[in-house]
C-alpha cells in the first residue's frame, strides 16, 4: 500500500512516464513484428533455424506487450497476476507441448508408410 | 486518486485491484482455450486432405497489414487509458473511436479472408488443416467482435454520463481484454501465417 501512496504522491508526472513507456511498446513491437517477416518472405536461413527465430520474436514481443501495455512490472508486492501467469502458461505448455509430442509419436508409430519409408532408409532393414 | 488516504477510497482502490484480478484469472483461461486451439493447428496443420496447403492459401502481406492495424489499435486504445487518468472526456472518447474503427477494420479484413477462402471451395469443411485454422482464427474474431459491442456501449455511456469510477473501471477491464487479445494475435500472426511460408 505504500506504493500506491507514493506513485499517487507524484500524479503529475506519471501520465508523461506512461506515455513513454506506451511508445516504446509501440515502436518495439513494430519492429518485433517486422523482422520476423522480412525473415521469413526472404527465405534468411534453413527452417528449422527459421522457425526458431520467429518463435523466439513471437515470445519477446509478448514479454514487451506484458510489460509496456499490460503494466506487469508496475504490479504491487503480492504479485498475484505474475503468479497466476506463470502457472496458466505453465498448464498451457503441458498442453501444447504435450500434444505436439504425442501425436508426433502417434504419427511416428501409426503410419504404414511413413514405418516403411523409416525401416528401409532411415534405420535400414 | 489524490485524497488516498481517505478510508473510502482506499477501499475502493482494494475492491478495483480485486476486480482486475478477477478479470485477469478470466484472461488467463481464455488463454489455455486459445491454447487448446493452437495445439488443435499445429498438429492438423499438415493434414489438408488433399486440398490446398498453408502456404497456397495465405497471404502474408495482407496479415502483415492486418497485423500493424491491430497493433496500432492496442496502442491507440492504451492512450486513451493515458487520457482517462488524466480525467479528459474528449480525448478518451478520441482515441477509442480510433481503437473502435481500427478493429472494425481488422475484422471487416479477416471477415474478407474468410470470404475469399469460402468462395474458393476452401471452407472448414475442406480439410483438417482448414477446420483448425477457421476454429482459431474464427474465435479470435469472435473475441474481436465482443470487445467492439463492448466499446461500443461503454463509449455511448462515457459520452452520455461522463468519467464516473464505475466507467472507468470498465475501461480499464475493457483495455486488458484490448492488449490480450492483441497478444493472442501475435502467435496467431506467427504460427499460422509467418509458419506458412517457410
Amino acid at each position: 500500500m505504500t506504493k500506491i501512496k507514493q506513485s499517487n504522491n507524484n500524479l503529475e508526472e506519471r501520465p508523461v512516464k506512461n506515455l513513454k513507456t506506451y511508445i516504446i511498446g509501440f515502436v518495439s513491437s513494430i519492429v518485433l513484428t517486422l523482422i520476423p517477416y522480412f525473415l521469413i518472405i526472404n527465405h534468411f536461413t534453413t527452417s528449422y533455424v527459421l522457425l526458431t527465430v520467429i518463435l523466439v520474436f513471437a515470445l519477446l514481443q509478448m514479454l514487451v506487450q506484458l510489460i509496456f501495455f499490460l503494466h506487469l512490472g508496475r504490479e504491487t508486492k503480492p504479485r498475484w497476476k505474475l503468479a497466476v501467469l506463470i502457472s496458466f502458461v505453465g498448464i498451457i505448455l503441458i498442453i501444447v507441448g504435450g500434444s505436439i509430442w504425442i501425436m508426433q509419436h502417434l504419427n511416428y508409430s501409426m503410419s504404414l508408410l511413413q514405418l516403411n519409408n523409416l525401416m528401409q532408409y532411415g534405420e535400414g532393414f | 486518486m489524490r485524497n488516498i488516504q481517505s478510508g473510502s477510497l482506499q477501499s475502493e482502490i482494494d475492491n478495483n485491484d480485486k476486480t482486475t484480478l478477477g478479470f485477469w484469472i478470466y484472461l488467463m483461461t481464455d488463454l489455455v482455450m486459445f491454447g487448446v486451439l493452437f495445439a488443435t493447428y499445429t498438429v492438423l496443420r499438415g493434414n489438408t486432405f488433399g486440398g490446398p496447403l498453408d502456404r497456397q492459401v495465405f497471404n502474408l502481406p495482407f496479415a502483415l497489414v492486418e497485423t500493424l492495424i491491430l497493433l496500432t489499435s492496442s496502442f491507440t486504445c492504451g492512450l486513451a487509458i493515458l487520457a482517462m487518468q488524466t480525467k479528459n472526456k474528449t480525448q478518451v472518447l478520441m482515441w477509442f473511436v480510433i481503437t473502435f474503427l481500427l478493429g472494425l477494420s481488422f475484422l471487416g479484413l479477416e471477415l474478407n479472408e474468410f470470404n475469399k477462402l469460402i468462395s474458393e471451395g476452401n471452407s472448414w469443411q475442406r480439410s483438417g488443416f482448414l477446420s483448425a485454422y477457421f476454429s482459431l482464427v474464427g474465435t479470435h474474431g469472435l473475441h474481436i467482435t465482443a470487445g467492439l459491442v463492448w466499446m461500443g456501449i461503454c463509449l455511448v455511456k462515457v459520452w452520455k454520463e461522463g468519467l464516473n469510477s464505475s466507467l472507468s473501471r470498465k475501461l480499464t477491464l475493457l483495455s486488458l481484454f484490448w492488449h490480450f487479445l492483441d497478444i493472442v494475435w501475435i502467435f496467431i500472426f506467427t504460427i499460422v501465417y509467418l509458419l506458412s511460408g517457410i
